[in-house]
């Protein structure tokens, strides 16, 4: 039987489980700082803020939506700073075949409008993904939910088509937080979340006010929190500075020195899985041969890459997509580095000695321009001649992302490996980019979802990041940090690797001392 | 037969007018035609861009056909028409909501910013104007050409990010965005704005003012003006009293294109300062493809800009008897 609890016990903390107070979600770093105290209103901007903004969590697509999914609701599971999922609403999740999943939930649980959280509101919540007509970025994968009904007041099961240990984890995304059953008015939200909605207007701002009837004892602790969105960098930088908003999302690294240079301020790294990685199609020629994909893979100085573009703010990647601080990293996996050598070699191993190639890269994707400029002054001093086509931001994921045999893409966080792995590295998925095709890849990637013991996981995983290091079509030179920047009297900060602004959950977690 | 005459001159400035307003209308319609079809080849559409970089092809299918983006393009354009003739501007794809209502929220706003940028840009650049041609080749008409030349020169990206840098970070006596919402009283409201409205006025106060002291330099050197001045008629009374009435027809010309900026060009403004303004809403609507709240934005500015273009007209043609009588 698994019990999502089991990394907790591990740790040896006392308490796991039903009484478990937020505050354990807390690494000692951010005890450190003192008690919590009640009280203080914040404002907090975000990269986008457009009409396309949702109260819808299903809909959502941007930071902006996930902060403000996080602030009105709460999902059944969370995830901490490691990125374990813990029992939020959801008291105990667990199954002894991965397949059958039993959940329990929490008592005592009301939503914003006052009626108690009950199994049918989840069910509710949970299948609306799997109806078309709710537009769900979640839907392929609650293609996976085969059953989901109440078997009590507070109890449910789910059954799923296949059986996937990851379950809790993809629960914790603000895609499937919890909604009082029957909801289809978004112009305001009715959730269990920390905030009630006080106002909601897309593309101007979102104000939430402390739910004084959240269930975590004491939380959350801020009286009021305004997101609002700010697009231009410089524009949220100065907006910082100036006292403005007292918490920023995606601070360039160019910008960190204004903000480090201030006594007010700080900031907060959050490294993370995101990625901008070549693609080179493997249905394609010539870049569907294994030479040619070994000469780009040895080309790229990415120490160079995390110096030059990301100022030191990026995690050196190893040509997979699991960042060194993942629980299934594979540390024995030789790191691969600029040689021109090998690169030579395999370029006259691929015939291409001398071809002119295109690869296009965009804004869209972060740093494929400066990545293929680089690419190419190294291609050009071992024979190989890339012309590098710069192509706008608008538009590019629908007219160029995968459309070329050399290009760049730019992959997001995701909360497990299996989900990067289903979504972008299985022979038949749709964001395949490179096109590759393992069938030993893909056995190891059903075997590793159903294996519930954590260190047979992690062996299948580590094998799974030897192949598409060494055989597939995508380049992965670095991981890209988060930075955000805020005002010291904010308290209680700490990264989760889901994203920026603790993994978007700030808002239940932070204090004012102001 | 004094009277007559006038009653037939205002009967052809009528005429006059009333072509002008006509072919208005003729140049919306072209407009509108005219952003359909170059939001037609944009790259992605509605669907697309809603459903973001991780959506499969059955999704964007599904999503297209509940949007109506699977019925032939001039279809489309056709029940665009007859709704925006009949009032209606249709709903906005991506929010989910009556483009009438997301319009309503920002209108207000960027007419407001527009309005008090105009109501300190328009004084002042008629003062420094007149002012400098009454000096022409002095040092006060040198040191105003100067300054108006820089202003004209100097983009407006870099006066608000200098602005932000010294009033904001800096000195902190003004906020680096302009939030506008309802719970604001006008202090605060003011104060959000000053920033905003000075990086207008440096774009347009310097356009109004270079053309107002061309246009009063221009009946300088006429035979009347000499006239008015031997006959020993103060300068200020021969500027306001003789000149003015002659070259009000230019300057108000050249004031209706630069206010027609302030509606339509304050995107660069918005965005620094975050205002929630239309030019942005409209900036929102090209990146998201949303197609019937494009067209409504593109409608505002281009009827703005023909309303304005209208009253210099009506100006010019009141104001010159010549005009009238044609």
């Amino acid at each position: 039987m698994t019990d999502i609890l089991s990394p907790l016990s591990r740790r040896g903390l006392i308490g796991a489980g039903l009484g478990m107070g937020a505050g354990l979600l807390l690494p000692d770093g951010a005890r450190a700082a003192g008690r919590p105290r009640r009280g203080g209103r914040i404002r907090a901007a975000s990269l986008s803020s457009s009409t396309a903004d949702t109260l819808d969590p299903a809909k959502g697509a941007l930071s902006t939506d996930y902060i403000r999914h996080y602030m009105f609701y709460s999902g059944l599971t969370q995830l901490d700073g490691q990125l374990n999922p813990r029992p939020d609403l959801a008291e105990r999740i667990e199954s002894a075949d991965q397949i059958t999943w039993h959940i329990r939930l929490r008592k005592g649980v009301t939503f914003h409008d006052g009626a108690d959280l009950t199994a049918q509101d989840v069910v509710w919540s949970l299948l609306r993904h799997k109806n078309p007509a709710t537009g769900s970025k979640m839907a392929q994968i609650a293609e996976q939910f085969a059953q989901i009904r109440a078997t009590g007041k507070q109890d449910l099961v789910i059954r799923l088509t296949g059986p996937n240990a990851d379950l809790p984890a993809i629960l914790a995304q603000s895609h499937f937080v919890i909604l009082r059953a029957g909801t289809s008015d978004f112009r305001t939200a009715n959730g269990t979340g920390p905030y009630l909605c006080a106002q909601f207007r897309p593309g101007v701002r979102t104000l939430g006010r402390r739910n004084p009837n959240f269930w975590k004892p004491g939380k959350p602790y801020l009286d009021e929190i305004e997101l609002i969105g700010i697009p231009d960098e410089t524009s949220r930088v100065n907006a910082l500075l100036s006292g403005d908003v007292h918490l920023i999302l995606a601070v360039n690294p160019r910008s960190t020195k204004r903000i480090m240079a201030s006594p007010r301020h700080a900031l907060m790294e959050t490294q993370s899985g995101l990625h901008t990685n070549l693609i080179m199609r493997q249905d394609r020629l010539p870049t569907g041969n294994p030479h040619f994909v070994a000469t780009m893979k040895y080309l790229f100085d990415r120490p160079l890459i995390k110096r030059a573009l990301y100022r030191g703010y990026a995690t050196i990647g190893n040509d997979h997509p699991i960042p060194p601080f993942h629980p299934y990293y594979r540390a024995d996996l030789p790191q691969r580095v600029l040689d021109l050598d090998k690169a030579r070699w395999h370029l006259q191993r691929s015939g291409l000695d001398g071809v002119r190639l295109p690869i296009y890269a965009s804004p869209a994707a972060d740093g494929s321009v400066d990545m293929a400029s680089i690419l190419q002054e190294y291609g050009s001093r071992i024979g190989l001649k890339l012309a590098v086509n710069r192509v706008p931001a608008d538009g590019y994921w629908s007219t160029h992302w995968m459309k070329h045999p050399l290009g760049f893409g730019n992959t997001n966080p995701r909360p497990t490996a299996d989900l990067l792995f289903s979504l972008f590295y299985k022979s038949d998925a749709a964001w395949n980019e490179s096109g590759w095709k393992n069938p030993r890849f893909d056995r190891l990637l059903l075997e590793a979802r159903g294996e519930a013991d954590q260190a047979k996981r992690k062996q299948l995983y580590g094998e799974m990041q030897g192949l598409v290091h060494h055989y597939c079509g995508v380049g992965i030179p670095v991981f890209i940090n988060l930075i955000d920047g805020y005002d010291r009297r904010l308290k209680g900060m700490f990264p989760i690797a889901m994203g920026g602004m603790m993994g978007y959950q700030f808002a239940e977690h932070v204090w004012w001392e102001g | 037969m004094a009277g007559a005459s006038s009653q037939s001159g205002m009967k052809a400035a009528l005429i006059l007018i009333g072509k002008r307003f006509a072919s208005s209308l003729l140049t919306l319609l072209m407009v509108s035609v005219t952003i359909f079809i170059i939001a037609q080849l944009l790259p992605g559409d509605t669907a697309q861009e809603a459903l973001g970089q991780s959506a499969t092809a059955d999704q964007v299918a599904a999503l297209r056909h509940e949007m109506g983006l699977d019925r032939p393009a001039h279809v489309r354009y056709v029940s665009w028409l007859t709704g925006m003739v009949t009032g209606d501007p249709g709903q906005s794809m991506v929010a989910n909501m009556p483009v009438a209502e997301v319009i309503s929220t920002r209108l207000p706003n960027s007419l407001l910013l527009a309005a008090l940028t105009a109501l300190v840009a328009i004084p002042v650049a008629l003062a420094i104007g007149i002012g400098s041609a009454m000096n022409r080749g002095g040092r006060i008409d040198r040191a105003l050409n100067i300054v108006t030349l820089s202003m004209v020169a100097v983009p407006e990206f870099l006066v608000a990010t200098i602005a932000v840098l010294i009033f904001s970070v800096k000195l902190r006596w003004l906020p680096s965005i302009a939030m506008a919402s309802s719970d604001m009283d006008w202090s605060d409201y003011l104060r959000g704005v000053a920033m905003p409205i000075l990086t207008l006025c440096v774009i347009v106060v310097a356009q109004m003012a270079r053309m107002t002291r061309a246009a009063v330099i221009d009946q300088m050197d006429r035979p009347y003006v000499e006239m008015a001045v031997l006959k020993g008629v103060a300068p200020v009374r021969v500027v306001l009293k003789h000149i003015m009435p002659n070259a009000i027809a230019p300057i108000v010309n050249a004031m209706a294109l630069s206010l027609s900026y302030l509606l339509g060009g304050a995107v660069i403004v918005e965005t620094i300062f975050n205002y929630p303004g239309l030019a942005s809403l409209m900036v929102n609507a090209v990146t998201s493809r949303d197609m019937p709240l494009l067209q409504a934005c593109a409608m505002i500015f281009c009827t703005a800009y023909l309303i304005l273009m209208l009253i210099a007209d009506v100006t010019a043609i009141l104001a010159n008897p010549r005009l009238r009588a044609q």
